[in-house]
């Protein structure tokens, strides 16, 4: 009996070491709010995006730092830092979940894998529940994840006054596309 | 009891491969990402000017901005002159943004027909939780046109008496969301003055500031107080403190900048201390300032992407 202790106690150590994470502080995400017929892009890309994917049991955080937005125009970031976002109050977007179901595991299989992605993403201090088709990408030590999805803004009680609704769109199509390292 | 410990063993295992939640793992996220580095305050003002007065506020690197500057004459001139829309005074410039810190402008004044160019440098950042103040150097030049006064038998009249010298410092702090101050210590110098009574060099200290009174439309001030050659004369009128006041709107893409001023100039020798106009005669001047923003020089997160629309 002691030896099938020990035997069991070495594969309880072994699973734990496969327990293997990504990491990135550089993620890329960034989204397009451009009304149909704009005359003008609202769009901004953001390289400071900070995420872990568990592999062994796809559970997925996203941070993202509002302010690290860049527009081309710097009134439009200062306005949608300071009108439409809240940025004091609310500085981080956050997106909390994983890979679910069978597919829980797929980040420790090498190759590309389509996957859906559930969780509750948190903008503008609002929380929702959320259901995104990606693809994820099992490298040496590296994992790329690419997203493309739209989100409603009034949804996360962000409101675009009359004046600009010729050029803010009423939903954001938000592209994830960003590349962790194993840790 | 042998095998309640292997069962306990073998859940326990199991646990230590699969045990973070998205909270421990989010937790983790803040521990990588937290940093000593202060935030840097943004938007103090939402214009390079607050009415007459540069702010601390730069453009960014690689934009253009062109700007148009007017001022009417005096409101207290009636209908002679159609309540002073006869009588306005026009700076037309081009402002640009060469980095983050650092700004030059360029620009010509019907007033005086004066050609003026200036730099601006940020020198501090207001942080959150850190630094209190924002502080930008200002250094002006501005050459005045036109023909060559009369000067007194045995002087001459050379280019270089054309030229003031505006050095100015911009401290200012955003107190809130709502209310931002700036505080303008400053020195103007003119190369030739009209009398050796005064001094050539004119120091004063400005206060400004604007009040959001809604997500759009703030209320602003400034007002400059001469510290020496308070009663020089200017062509013969006395000469008085500059004060304005009026609302900044913002649309989409602008910022339109409406105000009443006793001053008509809008170079800094001129408004500062050459304001021969009161506030509490009437002698009020209205005014606006556009400006419309290029961006010359794309941002580096943009570079690569296909060209965007332009409008």
């Amino acid at each position: 009996m002691n030896k099938l202790f020990l035997i069991i106690l070495a594969i309880g150590i072994t699973a734990s070491a496969h327990a293997q994470k990504y990491m990135t502080r550089t993620g890329k995400i960034t989204f397009d709010a451009t009304a149909p017929k704009s005359p003008e892009q609202i769009d901004a890309v953001n390289n400071e995006v900070a995420a872990i994917l568990s592999a062994a049991d796809g559970k997925l955080v996203f941070q993202v730092p509002v302010r690290s937005f860049k527009f081309q125009r710097d009134l439009m970031q200062q306005h949608f830092n300071e009108n439409y976002m809240e940025s004091d109050k609310y500085p981080k977007a956050e997106f909390k979940g994983g890979i679910e179901g069978k597919d829980a595991g797929i980040a420790s299989t090498p190759g590309s894998h389509n996957v859906t992605v559930n969780g509750k993403l948190t903008i503008h201090g609002v929380t929702k529940d959320v259901s995104v088709p990606g693809k994820i990408t099992v490298g040496n030590k590296k994992v790329k994840l690419e997203a493309t999805f739209a989100v409603k803004l009034e949804d996360y009680g962000i409101s675009i006054p009359n004046l600009v609704a010729d050029k803010v769109g009423k939903e954001a199509k938000i592209t994830v596309n960003s590349e962790l390292t194993g840790k | 009891m042998r095998c309640i410990y292997t069962a306990l063993l073998l859940l326990t295992c199991s646990f230590a491969g699969y045990g973070q939640s998205t909270d421990d793992l989010m937790s983790e996220l803040d521990n990588a990402t937290k940093t000593d580095k202060k935030e840097e305050v943004t938007a103090t003002f939402k214009a390079t000017r607050i009415i007459n007065s540069s702010t601390v506020e730069n453009l960014a690197a690689g934009v253009l901005d062109f700007r148009i500057l007017h001022r009417f004459g005096r409101v207290s001139d009636g209908t002679e002159n159609f309540f002073g829309i006869d009588n306005a005074t026009t700076r037309i410039g081009l402002d640009y943004g060469v980095t983050k810190w650092f700004m030059v402008g360029i620009g010509h004044n019907t007033l005086g027909k004066t050609n003026d160019g200036f730099a601006k440098v940020k020198l501090l950042s207001q942080k959150v939780d850190g630094t209190p103040v924002s502080v930008s150097w200002f250094g002006g030049i501005a050459v005045l046109g036109g023909k060559a006064p009369q000067m007194p038998p045995g002087m001459e009249y050379y280019y270089t008496h054309r030229l003031a010298y505006t050095n100015q410092l911009l401290i200012a702090r955003k107190f809130s969301k709502k209310l931002s101050l700036q505080l303008m210590p400053s020195v103007v110098h003119l190369n030739l003055i009209d009398s050796s009574k005064y001094s050539n060099t004119m120091f004063s200290m400005g206060i400004g500031g604007r009040y959001k009174v809604s997500n759009r439309v703030a209320v602003t001030a400034e007002y400059y107080y001469r510290i020496n050659n308070a009663d020089m004369p200017f062509s013969g009128a006395t000469t008085y403190n500059s004060f304005s006041l009026g609302a900044d709107i913002e649309t989409g893409g602008h910022v339109f900048q409406l105000f009443f001023t006793n001053s008509q100039g809008i170079t800094e020798r001129s408004f500062i201390n050459q304001t021969t106009d009161t506030w509490t005669d009437g002698q009020l001047h209205f005014g606006f300032n556009i400006s419309r923003v290029f961006t010359v020089v794309r941002p580096k997160e943009f570079r690569n992407n296909a060209p965007a629309k332009s409008w």
